[in-house]
């Protein structure tokens, strides 16, 4: 059943990546327990543009999981309380009457925030320009049937292709790592014979994109594991270091 | 959990010919921006197909033809094209910014959907359409002249933003409605009321609604130009739809 109720909000504002940045607190209230997180925000947001104050920047697209684009740690966690769940798909039932919310933006030192809680992801753009693709000749696609692919594989590929690129392994990661979101990119195409040709220029690529980005390694703290709203697995870092090792023997790049 | 029918998606997007270029020589259009591959309804999963089958398919076929044809000078931003399109944005953004009305752009926003989807939801007549024809050029109206953005320019304006969109809705939510009203019959997802089986469903009718509308903008508010693109169906035969 759905019931209304009230809360208190303390929200990092901070007007662009040179200012210094507060927690403002504001009331939130007869917020339907129907409402997603994202929706509880609209309706403070319309709160603050009635009276005249600037509304609460935050980032959201699709609002149903699948983007990446939102993304905030809710009361210190990346995406909020709930498991495998973007913000956008987090609902207010799990919250109660006279709570107090504390929403900051991500924390990594590539990401720049850019206004309150919306920070600047274009390193991950960087990571996978740097080779997270797999490059297609004109002319004639090959005939599906020509490449066979076991299910096991395409099921591995599959899930490591859920990464949605939100941002919140990095931002939940004490070493502000990214291993999590890049080991997905590099195992969904890795694990797939169209993926192979390049393998070694990407895992070399993207690795170096990521250090220069300010990426921290990787100390298997798990903490990415267990806020990515898509469970991505960490056996995909193991095998981003196994891509990577190979390479480094082989490649004249290395 | 509540279940209900709501509509997912409008179909359409920008026109495109078999090479998937658009009316701009060199601009072409890939994945579900474009017109080509839903009809009047979209099935599910049909952005991975069209993505697929555009960017996989028949781009890597068509742009070399495009290319290797074509000569394609320096372009800077000094070109006057970027002169006037700044000039342009810049004036909207200032327009926008200077209204200082009371009303929220979400408030705008909302009652448009509420006009659209009361007047030209999945289930629409003539009367609620010309209903909503009459709606919205006065909801634009007021828009334009009671808008409160909050903010400045230059800096990162997510309620700015938001407005540039629900202005670009006020203007196309009457195409939409426009081309459901001259569309005299129910095909896929525009079920008009006046045109259905005894079943009830869509009745089409093939003999002078077999095209593609593709409408030419004029200005805001001015009467749109259909040009009609044929539907030629060489292997299939047209039958009627039933879901039994
Ligand atoms: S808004 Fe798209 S995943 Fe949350």
């Amino acid at each position: 059943m759905s019931e209304n109720i009230n809360l208190t909000l303390k929200v990092w504002r901070q007007n662009g990546p040179d200012d210094k940045g507060h927690l403002g607190t504001y009331k939130a209230k007869d917020i339907s327990t129907d409402m997603s997180f994202l929706e509880m925000l609209d309706v403070v947001n319309e709160q603050l543009t009635v009276e005249g104050k600037d509304p609460i920047a935050f980032d959201h697209d699709c609002r149903e999981g699948i983007c990446g684009m939102c993304g905030t740690v809710v009361n210190g966690l990346a995406h909020g309380p709930e498991p495998a769940t973007t913000l956008c798909q987090l609902h207010m039932r799990h919250f109660k009457d006279g709570d107090t919310i504390v929403i900051e933006p991500w924390r990594a030192r590539p990401f720049k925030i850019i206004r309150d809680l919306v920070v600047d992801r274009s390193s991950f753009d960087d990571i996978i320009q740097a080779g997270g693709y797999v490059s297609v000749n004109t002319g004639q696609a090959p005939e599906a049937n020509s490449i066979p692919i076991s299910q096991e594989k395409a099921e591995l590929a599959m899930d490591a292709a859920a990464c949605i690129g939100c941002g919140a392994c990095a931002a939940a990661c004490p070493n502000a790592s990214a291993m999590l979101f890049v080991s997905a990119k590099i195992s969904q195409l890795a694990l797939l014979p169209q993926g192979r040709p390049e393998a070694a220029r990407r895992a070399l690529g993207m690795a170096k994109a990521m250090d220069e980005c300010g990426f921290g390694n990787c100390s298997n703290e798990r903490e990415c594991e267990a806020v990515c709203p898509k469970e991505i697995k960490i056996t995909n870092i193991a095998r981003f270091n196994r891509e990577f090792l190979k390479a480094s023997f082989v490649s004249p790049q290395a | 959990m509540m279940i209900y029918p709501a509509i997912h998606y409008t179909m359409g997007g920008l026109w495109v010919d078999y090479n998937l270029m658009s009316t701009i020589p060199g601009l072409f259009v890939l994945g579900e921006a474009n017109f080509s591959d839903h009809g009047s309804n979209r099935l599910g999963a049909s952005a991975l197909m069209q993505g697929l089958a555009d960017g996989y398919f028949v781009i890597p076929y068509t742009i070399g033809g495009y290319l290797a044809g074509t000569v394609l000078p320096e372009v800077n931003e000094a070109h006057p094209a970027f002169e006037d399109s700044t000039k342009l944005v810049n004036e909207g953004i200032d327009k926008l910014l200077s209204i200082k009305g009371d009303r929220t752009v979400d408030d705008f926003h909302k009652e448009l959907g509420h006009i659209l989807w009361e007047y030209g939801g999945m289930s629409r007549n003539e009367i609620g359409m010309l209903k909503a024809k009459e709606l919205i050029p006065e909801l634009r109206e007021q828009f334009w002249e009671n808008v409160m953005v909050t903010g400045s320019p230059g800096e990162f304006n997510q309620t700015l933003e938001r407005a540039g969109r629900v202005a670009d809705f006020l203007e196309f939510s009457e195409l939409l409605v426009e081309d459901g009203v001259s569309r005299e019959e129910s095909c896929g997802c525009h079920f008009n009321e006046a045109f259905q089986t005894e079943e009830h469903e869509a009745q089409r009718d093939d003999d002078s609604c077999s095209y593609v509308a593709a409408w030419e903008f004029r200005g805001t508010g001015k009467a749109p130009a259909l040009h009609k693109e044929p539907l030629v169906f060489e292997n299939v035969e047209l039958a009627q739809r039933s879901y039994k």
